[in-house]
């Protein structure tokens, strides 16, 4: 059955679900590592219980997710030999030293101190496990820097020559990095990263908020988080409107895909909002679109001409469907954050921040929405890229593996079966962490040495931390 | 071009000594994993887990590095060496997956404890198989046309590269026990005595069968080894593996705490310099020089720079991190 299959749709298909589980992780710990690195500055500062008892209720959960991150993303370091090898082979001199930056710069650093961030308090001391939250948390963005400047290289090429033997090789280093994409891509994934961990911070505020609004953990994560909300949403919604325009510069057929024009229009484009987009006519279907409004927003103008994929050899096509649903999926759910950042200045100016059960429930429903989002936006992005792995120089199928279909089809349920036992316990793990409120004299994953953790918890207690089954 | 030549050379040796300080690092606590079922006691596995719990991690990115590496300075053999070890690339992953997540989870479920504690064990096992069965695989070499692997799926898998991957599971079994030795005491800590002595026989062994093998593989190491005048050159390699044998087993006779496992690095650099002995100068065996498959030389000159650079730093730091985990791992300590 599997040799009937093509291995390059197999091979993608493992890339995309790989990679899909992978990037939530990355996506949270991000986000997360920044905020613990500011609940542990104010604990510093202030000298308050409240904030350190929240420092070490997230750690776990970061410990988890961090865990799980780096788990699945050794996986996605070597898919690029075994399934992607072509692209290895013509790509490696530009994108391995990129990759190979990230890890020394960043992977490194996360990895060294996270051992001193988890397990080191007591051992340390205050300030200098501060330092190593502090690297744990700059690691992560370096992380982002290396890994956003790789993608954004491969949507949006510059500063490389061609060589004899068809590889890809840098003319110069700054081009590569700091590639036409590679800002508003950083910026787009880093806010996303922010928003994604405030989404969930604020939902297990207003979780146990619902049950209980005298809770002082939860008050305190909920008012940040939601502050977290109203300042970053509408800024990522700007930020998501300059990439577009970027990508209409440098990627215009993406952003065809994601418009869903199939047609060029002379006069003023609409803006498409619902329709079922057909690839083989080239059509939307029942579609319902408000006129000339994507003119404006790709040009700021209202009669602007606006072309089509029928400007596009077919074989170039991105696959729209995807594209179109995906982005119209991400950009509803960045509008609903939106809303969420302002029904929560509106109660907070209200004065019943801690008191509204229909704010706490939205937020609750909105915890998982970054995940999605960002998931969405990455589908937006990497099909529209498609046909090409290098945009517009080296297409997909030249980038695969010579793999046999039997190989990249086992290899991918294998991938299935674990990473859903695997991730699905991990995400248990952590619900169950969340279910609990933070309290006094919380403990960090390791409750190591009773006698210093301020006196009062005992070794039984200690022990019994965390076990919750 | 002297000096394409030897940035190439350079690059060979810092993919190697990644590779090693992986080896090394990620080896005692794969070998943790392997040991795991021979320590029942949940007791006993607390402490093993918390021995290596804080370094895990780092001792895991070596590994990243080494194949980002090999991708960034010697990309066409990332290329073609990926696919050919398709299944232990893919199985040693997978093995990874488990066992690096069951350092959280077994700490967050009682009844689940010893799935994720078998996840640990069985995970360590394949990763480690893995690794050793592609070493065993690179060794006799992969059939390349066309700048590809031309091989078929199930190349790799033959009786000398199944050796390799035992004569693995045994080092790193070697490196877990004497690391136990290391870092615990009591009870534990003589029972990994007592293993140390047997894996320390079934590793001297393994490195015998193996370079017994090697040399049968092909003419070329053949020639490496036993032609005048290199027979002068590397004859201290299995005269230094003898000497250090003799003192491993004298620490451990005296019950030494640190000097088994610091010995039991020194065996595993010794069998690899033996390695890199029989595969210098090239990168797939047989098949493609390190030269042939080098990147251009300003991809491999800007990442010398941030090596050259950055290297030391890690391993100040990540010295610091062991320097700060330092001594005995006690059972009443470090629970989650």
């Amino acid at each position: 059955m599997l040799s009937n299959l093509d291995p390059i749709v197999l091979a993608r298909a493992q890339f995309a679900f790989t990679m899909s589980f992978h990037i939530v992780f990355p996506a949270f710990s991000i986000g997360l590592a920044s905020y613990l690195a500011v609940l542990e500055a104010i604990w510093l500062w202030t000298g308050r219980e409240v904030f350190l008892n929240l420092f070490h209720y997230w750690l776990k959960i970061f410990a988890i997710a961090f865990g799980m991150g780096v788990v699945s993303g050794i996986v996605m370091s070597y898919q690029f030999g075994t399934n992607w090898s072509g692209f290895a082979d013509k790509t490696g001199p530009v994108i391995g030293p990129l990759m190979a930056y990230e890890v020394l710069t960043a992977f490194f650093l996360e990895a060294g101190f996270l051992g001193v961030m988890l397990f080191g308090l007591d051992r340390v001391g205050p300030r200098l496990h501060f330092v190593a939250t502090l690297m744990v948390a700059i690691g992560t963005l370096i992380s982002a820097f290396w890994i956003l400047s790789a993608n954004s290289w491969m949507q949006t090429p510059a500063g490389y020559a061609v060589n004899s033997d068809g590889q890809f090789v840098v003319a110069d280093w700054l081009e590569v990095i700091f590639n036409p994409s590679f800002p508003y891509r950083l910026v787009h994934m880093v806010l996303a990263a922010y928003l994604t961990t405030s989404l969930v911070v604020g939902a297990v505020g207003a979780y146990h908020l619902l049950r209980d609004p005298h809770l002082a953990g939860p008050r305190v994560m909920f008012s940040m988080a939601m502050w977290m909300a109203a300042l970053v949403a509408p800024v990522q919604i700007l930020a998501g409107d300059q990439h577009g325009l970027n990508t209409l510069a440098h990627q215009p057929a993406k952003v065809m895909a994601m418009e869903g024009h199939y047609q060029s229009h002379g006069n003023g484009a609409p803006l498409v909002l619902f329709g079922l987009p057909d690839q083989a006519a080239g059509r939307i279907d029942y579609e319902i679109a408000i006129p000339k409004l994507s003119s404006l927003i790709l040009k700021h103008s209202l009669d602007a001409p606006l072309a089509g994929l029928d400007t596009v050899p077919r074989e170039n096509w991105p696959p729209v469907p995807i594209t179109f649903w995906s982005f119209r999926i991400m950009v509803a759910l960045g509008f609903l954050m939106f809303g969420l950042g302002l029904s929560s200045l509106w109660a907070r100016w209200r004065g019943t921040l801690f008191d509204s059960r229909p704010l706490h429930m939205f937020a609750l429903t909105m915890g998982p929405a970054g995940f999605i989002a960002v998931l969405a936006g990455w589908i937006t992005t990497e099909t529209g890229r498609q046909p090409f792995t290098v945009y517009g120089l080296l297409r997909t199928a030249d980038a695969a593996s010579p793999l046999a279909a039997p190989a990249v089809g086992s290899s991918l349920l294998a991938f299935i079966v674990v990473y859903f036992v695997v991730f699905a316990a991990g995400v248990v793990y952590i619900l169950r962490l969340m279910g609990s409120s933070p309290h006094h004299g919380e403990q960090g994953p390791r409750g190591d040495l009773p006698a210093r953790a301020a006196g009062i918890t005992p070794a039984s207690g200690v022990a019994g931390q965390g076990v919750l089954s | 071009m002297t000096a394409a030549i030897d940035l190439a050379t350079v690059w060979a040796f810092i993919i190697a000594f990644a590779v090693f300080v992986y080896v090394v690092m990620d080896g005692f606590d794969l070998g943790l994993g392997i040991l795991f079922p021979l320590f029942p006691a949940k007791a006993d596995r607390d402490v093993m887990m918390n021995s290596v719990a804080p370094v895990w991690d780092g001792n895991e990115t070596w590994l990243v590095l080494g194949g980002g590496g090999l991708m960034a300075a010697f990309p066409l053999a990332y290329a073609v060496l990926m696919p050919a070890l398709y299944t232990p690339m893919i199985a040693m992953l997978i093995g990874l997956v488990f066992r690096g997540v069951a350092f959280e989870f077994r700490w967050r479920t009682t009844a689940a404890r010893n799935r994720w504690d078998i996840a640990f064990a069985l995970g360590s096992l394949l990763a480690t198989l893995a690794q050793g069965v592609a070493l065993g695989a690179i060794l006799q070499g992969v059939h390349v046309e066309a700048r590809q692997y031309a091989g078929g799926w199930w190349d790799w898998l033959t009786p000398f590269s199944l050796l390799t991957g035992i004569a693995l599971m045994i080092g790193y079994s070697l490196l877990g026990a004497t690391w136990l030795v290391l870092k615990t005491e009591g009870a534990l800590r003589d029972k990994a005595y007592r293993l140390s002595w047997y894996l320390l026989f079934a590793m001297l062994a393994a490195i015998a069968t193996v370079s017994i093998a090697t040399p049968f593989l092909s003419i070329q190491y053949a020639q490496r080894w036993f032609t005048w005048p290199n027979i002068i050159l590397v004859t201290p390699v299995p005269v230094a593996v003898a000497a250090v044998t003799a003192l491993l087993m004298r620490s451990l006779s005296q019950k030494q705490d640190s000097r088994p496992f610091v010995l039991t690095l020194v065996l595993f650099a010794l069998s690899y310099a033996g390695l890199g002995i029989s595969m210098y100068p090239y990168i797939v065996p047989q098949s493609i020089t390190i030269w042939q498959a080098a990147a251009p030389q300003n991809s491999q000159l800007f990442m010398l720079v941030g090596v050259a650079g950055l290297v030391p730093l890690i391993l100040g730091y990540t010295g610091w991190a062991y320097w700060v985990f330092r001594g005995k791992v006690r059972a009443a300590s470090g629970y989650h």
